[in-house]
C-alpha cells in the first residue's frame, strides 16, 4: 500500500514524514523563548492567529541544538495542540510504500523512538518517521 | 430546552414563514394543486415530528388538517372558502403553539376543538381568519454552527493582527493624518466587533445542567438510593468552551456525591434524615467568576478516615498527618490515588477522581473549594473564570522577555525606590518589606533564567496560600488577552497558566502566580507574621474610600461597607415618605445627600450594604482608596465617626453604623446657620464649634442659592442679615437683658432658641 510522504532533512539526515501528520509547512517568524521548560521546546511562534510550540528537532533527537536561525518548520497537531517541528530542508511530497526497518539495524536513542519504517527513494533507503514522537511529553505528574 | 425540540421549533417557524405566501395564494385560488401540496406537506411534517416529540396537542391539530387536506387531494372534497379558512385557522394555531413552546408559556387550548370542528364538511362557516393577536415573541435569532463561530473568532484575531501590521507600517512610513484617522476608526470598529464576537460565544449554563436530572436519576437507581435534585441559576451565561470543560468535573462530583456522599436509606433514617437525599446544583456569577456549587445533605467527608488512608497508601507519614491543619487534611481528598471508599464499584471509588477534577478545574484557571459539614453534607464550590478566552492581564517585562500576569492575582505594584519599600537578603533568601509588611521576594528574571538587572518594580502577588513580591524590570501595559492553554510540555514547566497572542503579534505566556511560588520554593505557613514588629509600629485601620462630598468637603467611608460606586440619573431620586429615596431595580433605596440632587444631572452614588440592607450615599467624586489610621479623633457631630489625618489633611470619616441605624442626623439634615461675624472673631472661634457640635452647619457668608435656616448676630450689630431676618437670634454680652436676645454663654438657651427657630421654619 502506498502512502504519501513528505521528504525532508532533519539533523542532517533525509527522512520521510507521513503526509497525514503534516498540517502545513511554514517559515516561522520570531520565536519567543519559554523559560524553564523542556530543552526540546525552542519557544513559541505566532502562525496567523494561532500560537504554535516550536520543537527543536536536534534536541528532541538528542543530537544537539538545531541552528539558531532555523525557521523552516512542519506544523503538526498532537492532542489538539499545534507544534512546529524545525527541519533543515524540505524536498518533495511523493507516494511510497512503507517497509519495515531492516532487522538487525540499530537505531540510536532518538532516532529509534521516531522511526516507523523505511521507504525507498531511487534505491536510497530513507527512514520514515513519526514526527508526533518528537514532541516531548511531560512526565506524568 | 431539549435540543430536538428547539430544532423543531426553529424548523417549524422557518417553514411557516415560507408558507405564509403559499397560504395567501391558496386562499385566492383554492384549486391550485401546488399550493395545496405545500400546505399538506407542512401539516404532515408537523404531525410526524409531534408524534416523535410527544406533543399531543399539535399532533391533534395537524392530524385533523391533514385529514381534511387529504380529502381535497383525493378529490373527495371541494376546497371551499369555509375549508380554506378552517385550515388557515389551524396553521395559525400551530404557529401560536410553537411560539408558546419556545417561550415556555401556556396557551389556552379550549378553542382547539372549535378549529377542528370547523374542518368538518358540514360545519357552519367560521369568521375569516385574520392575522392573530398574540404574535410571536419577536424571536430574533438564527441557528449557527459552533464551527462557524470559531471561524469567526479566529478571523477576528487575524483581522486584529493585520490591523497591527498595517499600523506598524504606517508608523514607519509616517502616514498622513487622514490615513491615521481612518486607521483609528478601523481600530475602534475592530474593538467593538471583537466584543460582540466574544459575546456570541456565551451560552447558558442550562446546557450543562439539562442532562443532570437524568444522570442523577440513573446514578441513584444504580446504587439504590433516592435523590431529589434542585437546580438553580441555569440562566447564568458562560463561555461555550468553558461549559464543555466543566462537564466532566461536574458529572464526576455529582456521581461522587450520590455514591459516597449520600448515605444508604437505612443509615439516613438512623441519622434522622429524610430517606430521600437532596442534591443542590446551582450556578451564580460573582464578579468575573462563575461559581458552580454542588451541595448534598449526606455524611460529609470523614477526615480522619481520609487521613488514615493517606498513611495506608504511603502518601503521607503519620507524623506528617499529625502536623497538618484540618483544612490540609480535608484537602487530602484531592491527593492522587486516594478514595474515601473502601471498595470500588461501577460508579466511583477507583481512586481516579478528585485529583483529576481539581486538575481540570485549575487548568481552566479555576479553583475548587470544599465546605465539609461532617454528618450533614458536603458542599463543593467550583470557581471558574467567566470566560476562558478573555483575561484582564498586566504585561510585565524581565530582560527581553515579556509575560502576562492575571490582573486578579496582583494586589499592588510598587517601585523598589518608593518610600516604605526595602529589599533585604536573609541568608540566601530575598525579602521585601512594603510599608512594614514583610514578604518573600521572587525575582522573576533569575527564576526564569532570563538575563536582567536587579528588579525595578515589585508586583505584590496573591495566591491561595499567601502573598509574595515578584521582582520585575518593568510593568509595560494592561491588556485584555485571549488566553488558551499552552502545549502540555510547556504547561509542565509549572510556571504558566496559558499562552496568548497579544496585539504585538508575538506570542506571550501567562504566568501562574501559584506556580511561580512553588518553583521558587516558597512555603507559606498559616502563622501570621508577628505583629509586635518594630517596623509595624504604625497600626493601620481599615481601608476606606476617600471622596469629595456634595458640599465640597473631603470625607472617607470604610471600604467594607461599599458595595459599588455607580452613576445614576438625578431623576431617579425623589423625596418620598419623609426621606430621600432612589429607585433601583424596582425597589427604593434610602439615599443620603448633603445638598439637593439636581434632577437633570447625573449623580455619583456609593451603594452601601451591610449584607442585608442597602443604602445609597450621594457624593461629588470618588478620590482614592486609603488606609485609615487605627485611631480617629472623636467627632462632636453625630453621623461622623471621627476625624482622620490622611496625607496631612483632616478628613471626616462617616459613621456607617449611624447611617444604617438611621438614628443619626445625617449631614444632609444639618441646618445651615449663618453667623453674622463680628470683628473680633468671637463667633467664628468661640461660638462656631459649639453650634456645629449641636448639629448645625455654620457659614459666615451664604453661597449663592443657599438659604440659612437660622442666623445669629450680636445684639449690637447694626445691620442684621436681611435674608434671614425672620429667623434671627440675637446674642448679648451680659447675662442680664431682655427677652429678645440671649446671653452669649447661655449655651442651653442658645441651642434651644436655634432649635425652636429651625423647627418653626420647617
Amino acid at each position: 500500500m502506498t502512502e504519501l510522504f513528505l521528504l525532508a532533512q532533519i539533523a542532517g539526515r533525509a527522512v520521510a514524514i507521513e503526509a497525514a501528520q503534516v498540517v502545513s509547512v511554514v517559515d516561522l517568524g520570531e520565536i519567543v523563548a519559554v523559560p524553564r521548560t523542556d530543552p526540546a521546546v525552542r519557544g513559541l511562534a505566532a502562525l496567523r492567529s494561532r500560537v504554535v510550540t516550536v520543537i527543536d528537532t536536534g534536541v528532541a533527537l538528542g543530537v544537539g541544538r538545531s541552528a539558531c536561525d532555523a525557521r523552516r518548520a512542519v506544523i503538526t497537531q498532537v492532542d489538539g495542540h499545534h507544534y512546529a517541528i524545525l527541519v533543515d530542508a524540505l524536498e518533495d511530497v511523493a507516494p511510497f510504500v512503507r517497509r519495515p526497518i531492516s532487522s538487525g539495524l540499530a537505531l540510536d536513542g532518538g532516532w529509534g523512538a521516531i522511526g516507523t519504517g523505511l521507504i525507498e527513494r531511487d534505491d536510497e533507503p530513507v527512514l520514515a518517521i513519526d514526527i508526533a514522537a518528537l514532541v516531548p511529553q511531560p512526565l506524568a505528574a | 430546552m431539549d435540543d430536538l425540540l428547539q430544532e423543531f421549533v426553529a424548523e417549524t417557524r422557518e417553514t411557516l414563514e415560507a408558507l405564509a405566501g403559499e397560504i395567501v395564494a391558496w386562499e385566492a385560488d383554492p384549486g391550485d394543486r401546488a399550493r395545496l401540496d405545500a400546505i399538506f406537506r407542512f401539516v404532515h411534517t408537523v404531525k410526524g415530528s409531534c408524534g416523535f416529540l410527544d406533543l399531543p396537542r399539535l399532533a391533534r391539530l395537524s392530524h385533523a388538517a391533514e385529514d381534511a387536506l387529504a380529502a381535497v387531494r383525493d378529490g373527495d372534497r371541494h376546497p371551499d372558502l369555509a375549508l380554506v379558512n378552517a385550515v388557515l385557522g389551524i396553521v395559525d394555531r400551530i404557529g401560536e403553539v410553537v411560539e408558546a413552546i419556545d417561550g415556555g408559556v401556556a396557551l389556552d387550548d379550549t378553542s382547539d376543538d372549535l378549529l377542528i370542528a370547523a374542518l368538518a364538511e358540514d360545519a357552519a362557516p367560521v369568521a375569516p381568519v385574520t392575522a392573530q393577536g398574540p404574535a410571536r415573541g419577536a424571536s430574533r435569532s438564527v441557528r449557527l454552527s459552533v464551527d462557524l463561530l470559531d471561524r469567526m473568532m479566529s478571523g477576528m484575531s487575524d483581522l486584529v493582527l493585520a490591523r497591527n501590521e498595517l499600523a506598524r507600517r504606517l508608523r514607519d512610513d509616517g502616514a498622513e493624518p487622514a490615513v491615521e484617522a481612518s486607521l483609528e476608526r478601523l481600530s475602534h470598529t475592530l474593538a467593538e466587533m471583537r466584543d460582540t464576537v466574544t459575546r456570541t460565544r456565551m451560552q447558558r449554563v442550562e446546557t450543562l445542567f439539562a442532562a443532570l436530572p437524568r444522570m442523577v436519576r440513573d446514578t441513584a437507581a444504580e446504587v439504590g438510593k433516592q435523590v431529589t435534585l434542585h437546580v438553580e441559576g441555569a440562566d447564568v451565561e458562560l463561555d461555550r468552551e468553558m461549559i464543555e470543560l466543566m462537564r466532566d468535573p461536574l458529572v464526576h462530583i455529582i456521581r461522587n456525591a450520590i455514591d459516597h456522599g449520600l448515605e444508604e436509606i437505612a443509615e439516613r433514617r438512623v441519622a434522622g434524615k429524610p430517606a430521600t437525599g437532596t442534591l443542590r446544583v446551582s450556578a451564580r456569577q460573582s464578579g468575573n467568576q462563575i461559581l458552580i456549587e454542588i451541595a448534598d445533605d449526606g455524611r460529609g467527608i470523614d477526615v480522619a478516615r481520609i487521613a488514615a488512608k493517606a498513611v495506608e497508601h504511603r502518601i503521607h507519614t503519620q507524623a506528617e498527618i499529625a502536623a497538618m491543619s484540618e483544612a490540609d487534611r480535608l484537602d487530602l481528598v484531592f491527593a492522587p490515588g486516594l478514595s474515601s471508599r473502601d471498595t470500588a464499584n461501577a460508579i466511583s471509588g477507583r481512586g481516579v477522581g478528585m485529583d483529576v477534577v481539581r486538575a481540570n478545574v485549575e487548568q481552566i484557571g479555576g479553583r475548587i473549594v470544599l465546605l465539609n459539614r461532617p454528618g450533614q453534607g458536603l458542599t463543593i464550590v467550583m470557581h471558574v473564570p467567566l470566560t476562558l478566552s478573555i483575561i484582564s492581564t498586566i504585561v510585565v517585562g524581565v530582560g527581553a522577555q515579556r509575560f502576562a500576569i492575571p490582573r486578579q492575582a496582583i494586589e499592588e505594584i510598587v517601585s523598589v525606590r518608593a518610600a516604605g519599600v526595602r529589599l533585604d537578603r536573609l541568608g540566601d533568601a530575598a525579602l521585601a518589606t512594603v510599608r512594614g509588611e514583610r514578604m518573600p521576594l521572587v525575582a522573576l528574571g533569575p527564576l526564569a533564567g532570563v538575563d536582567c538587572a536587579e528588579p525595578q518594580v515589585l508586583a505584590i502577588v496573591v495566591t491561595r496560600d499567601g502573598h509574595y513580591a515578584l521582582g520585575l524590570d518593568a510593568v509595560l501595559d494592561t491588556e485584555e488577552l485571549v488566553v488558551r492553554p499552552a502545549a502540555p510540555v510547556v504547561m509542565a514547566a509549572g510556571l504558566y497558566a496559558g499562552q496568548t497572542l497579544p496585539d504585538s503579534g508575538l506570542p506571550m505566556l501567562l504566568l501562574d502566580a501559584g506556580g511561580i511560588a512553588a518553583a521558587a520554593g516558597l512555603r507559606f505557613t498559616a502563622a501570621a507574621p508577628s505583629e509586635d514588629d518594630a517596623d509595624a509600629a504604625v497600626a493601620v485601620g481599615p481601608q476606606a474610600l476617600l471622596f469629595d462630598d456634595l458640599d465640597g468637603q473631603r470625607r472617607a467611608l470604610v471600604l467594607a461597607a461599599i458595595d459599588r460606586v455607580e452613576r445614576i440619573a438625578g431623576s431617579a431620586v425623589r423625596w418620598t415618605g419623609g426621606r430621600l429615596r432612589l429607585v433601583s431595580g424596582g425597589t427604593t433605596v434610602p439615599l443620603h445627600a448633603l445638598t439637593p440632587i439636581d434632577e437633570l444631572a447625573e449623580v455619583t452614588l456609593l451603594r452601601l450594604t451591610d449584607g442585608e440592607t442597602e443604602l445609597a450615599y450621594a457624593i461629588a467624586e470618588p478620590a482614592d482608596i486609603v488606609a485609615l489610621p487605627a485611631t480617629l479623633a472623636p467627632a462632636a457631630v453625630p453621623g461622623i465617626a471621627g476625624v482622620a489625618v490622611i496625607a496631612g489633611d483632616q478628613v471626616e470619616v462617616i459613621d456607617v453604623h449611624a447611617l444604617f441605624a438611621g438614628i443619626a442626623l445625617p449631614p444632609a439634615a444639618r441646618p445651615l446657620c449663618l453667623l453674622h461675624a463680628d470683628a473680633g472673631g468671637w463667633m467664628d472661634n468661640f461660638l462656631r464649634p459649639a453650634i456645629e457640635a449641636s448639629g448645625y452647619r455654620c457659614v459666615a457668608q451664604l453661597a449663592p442659592g443657599e438659604t440659612a435656616a437660622v442666623a445669629l448676630a450680636m445684639d449690637d450689630v447694626a445691620d442684621p442679615p436681611v435674608s434671614a431676618a425672620a429667623n434671627l437670634v440675637r446674642l448679648r454680652r451680659s447675662p442680664a437683658g431682655g427677652p429678645d436676645s440671649i446671653y452669649r454663654y447661655d449655651r442651653a438657651a442658645l441651642v434651644a432658641a436655634l432649635d425652636a427657630r429651625v423647627g418653626a421654619a420647617r
